[in-house]
């Protein structure tokens, strides 16, 4: 699904990830670990196209996308969370949802402007579809709030209902269940085991280990910006090398 | 949906009747200057309000559209119609073309660029004088006709000036209450959640600005053919600032606030006569204190206003 390939990128003169290569198989969920500053969201930034990589190609079911731009990447069905929820949080929930339908209208500066006949149809379908997405994150009742007085938690569900109105073949989550309680972690759990379940390759960064190993069916092990581990979360959890980049040596 | 359209019927109702108490009177002649102001103010307040775009060169755009009118008109006897068409598109063309480079300018950076524009297109309005006149201005543009019916009285402009303005009016609701409007408004709150959501920040950006070019230009044009005669003072630096005051005291990202901004601001210097040389210290003042006290502007403040006093007066009762 996608293969990064010896991806490396420079700040200045501070190498921030140096040859990384691996690849996340359809279907699974993928998570992506390691200690703080070991360039997991650098990564993630490079393959949804926030910033170019350095060196090293970014492959999405084979084609090319390390120049494309988000926007373009998102057509493709490449789509991201955010660490921190990258609401639009004067908007309402429900609109939130429906500027994810996005890609999937086409209704343009003037087909709008002179409510053309065709656009209308498509605005009460793209608020049909926004209704259900907040019904699979369980969120329907919140509709009509608006998303920047929403919680922490309720946001990342907004969050991942709108990623999903995407329809995406894979859907990257930087650190989803950051800031969460653990009965609101348990949730996103469930939740991304039904979004993984309707076809869609999940990999995430994360720092909440019990989760990791609850859901992921593989793991990659970053450190200090290079590539450390990389297998099942039991091979993971016995590599030597990994134990000694979490906990130090004896 | 329902109450839109009725808002939008009881509007057209209002600006229809509006004259016919003040018939022939001065005030006539104010509120075509409102309806001018009201476009202008729409189509800033579709890239600051909505967008999240600045623009201090509005009155570039507005400029344009008037002498590129007057000078056809005049010079070439050209048919006001046509070239009101034709400078409306070219002008957009113009704004399209250097939306590219300017908008991928953010915040102050992107004030200054537009600012720029504005200070060029006055700077050659005043020296290129064989066609526009320079600083003396352009005399003897013809008004507006149809068929012979030639718009030569307040009132009849008042109805031309306004008619404009509605159709520009609904279309500018239609577009902030679409997929469109949503992209934009979405721009405006995250740049890049949006476009991670697959909508192209910098293609709609650059529409959105040749979009209110375009309605700028033919306020412009319809401007030059209501006064018959334009002066380069009339398109400066300050009416880009009296444009932002207008969208900002009406409310940012509100269409009916940008009308209401256009009618306290086209209205306040006939009040405030004695500031006339002063009027961009009383804008500066208004804006300043707007945005520290109403930031919503004045379509959001005055309701949260009433709320906040009704529920205290109950109470003492």
């Amino acid at each position: 699904m996608l293969r990064l390939e010896g991806i490396g990128k420079r700040f200045g003169g501070l190498t921030a990830l140096q040859g990384i290569e691996f690849s996340v198989t359809k279907g699974s969920i993928t998570g992506i670990i390691g200690p703080n500053g070991a360039g997991k969201t650098t990564l993630f930034n490079i393959a949804t196209g926030i910033y170019p990589p350095s060196e090293g190609k970014v492959l999405l079911e084979g084609t090319d996308i390390s120049q494309f731009p988000p926007e373009r990447r998102a057509r493709l069905g490449l789509v991201r969370t955010f660490q921190n929820i990258e609401l639009f949080g004067k908007m309402t929930v429900l609109e939130n949802v429906m500027v994810g339908l996005h890609t999937q209208s086409s209704s343009g500066l003037f087909a709008c402007s002179f409510r053309m006949p065709w656009q209308m149809s498509e605005e009460r379908r793209i608020r049909e579809k926004a209704l259900e997405w907040l019904e699979f994150a369980g969120i329907t009742e919140l509709a009509d709030v608006e998303a920047g007085t929403l919680s922490f938690g309720k946001g990342r569900l907004l969050e991942i209902a709108r990623a999903m109105a995407l329809e995406p073949k894979l859907l990257l989550m930087d650190e989803p269940a950051a800031g969460l309680n653990s009965r609101e972690t348990a949730e996103l759990a469930e939740l991304i085991k039904r979004i993984r379940d309707r076809g869609v390759t999940v990999a995430l960064v994360e720092h909440d280990m019990d989760l990791v190993m609850d859901i992921c069916d593989a793991l990659v092990v970053l450190n200090l910006g290079t590539m450390l581990a990389e297998g099942t979360p039991r091979e993971i959890q016995e590599n030597q090398a990994v134990i000694t980049a979490y906990l130090g040596e004896e | 949906m329902k109450s839109d359209k009725l808002k939008f019927l009881i509007f057209c109702l209002v600006v229809l009747v509006l004259p016919l108490p003040l018939a022939k009177g001065y005030l006539t002649n104010v509120l075509i200057f409102v309806g001018i102001n009201s476009m202008l103010a729409l189509g800033l307040n579709l890239l600051l309000g909505y967008a999240g775009q600045i623009s201090l060169g509005q009155a570039a755009f507005f400029g344009l559209g008037a002498y590129g009118s007057g000078v056809l008109t005049t010079k070439y006897a050209l048919d006001p119609w046509l070239s009101m068409v034709l400078v409306a598109l070219v002008v957009a063309g113009f704004a399209f073309a250097i939306g590219f480079p300017v908008l991928r300018l953010k915040g102050h950076y992107l004030a200054m660029a537009t600012l720029g524009v504005g200070v060029i297109a006055h700077i050659a309005f005043n020296e290129t004088i064989d066609l526009t006149g320079g600083p003396s201005g352009l005399s003897g543009i013809p008004n507006l006709s149809i068929a012979g019916f030639s718009f030569d009285s307040d009132l009849k402009n008042y109805y031309l000036v306004w008619s404009f303005a509605l159709v520009v009016i609904l279309l500018c609701l239609n577009l902030v209450n679409s997929r469109y409007g949503r992209g934009l408004r979405a721009i405006h709150d995250s740049e890049v959640a949006a476009r991670v959501m697959g909508v192209n920040a910098r293609l709609m950006k650059v529409q959105i600005f040749t979009l209110s070019a375009f309605i700028s230009a033919i306020a412009g044009s319809l401007y030059c053919h209501v006064m018959t005669f334009i002066s380069p003072t009339s398109f400066g630096f300050n009416i880009s600032v009296e444009l932002l005051t207008m969208v900002v005291i009406g409310g940012l990202g509100s269409v009916y606030g940008s009308i209401l901004g256009a009618l306290l601001l086209t209205l306040l210097p006939e009040l405030l006569r004695t500031f006339q040389d002063y009027d961009i210290v009383v804008y500066g003042l208004l804006l300043v204190c707007m945005t520290i006290y109403l930031p919503g502007g004045m379509v959001r403040g005055i309701p949260a206003l009433v709320r906040r006093l009704v529920p205290a007066r109950s109470g003492n009762a």
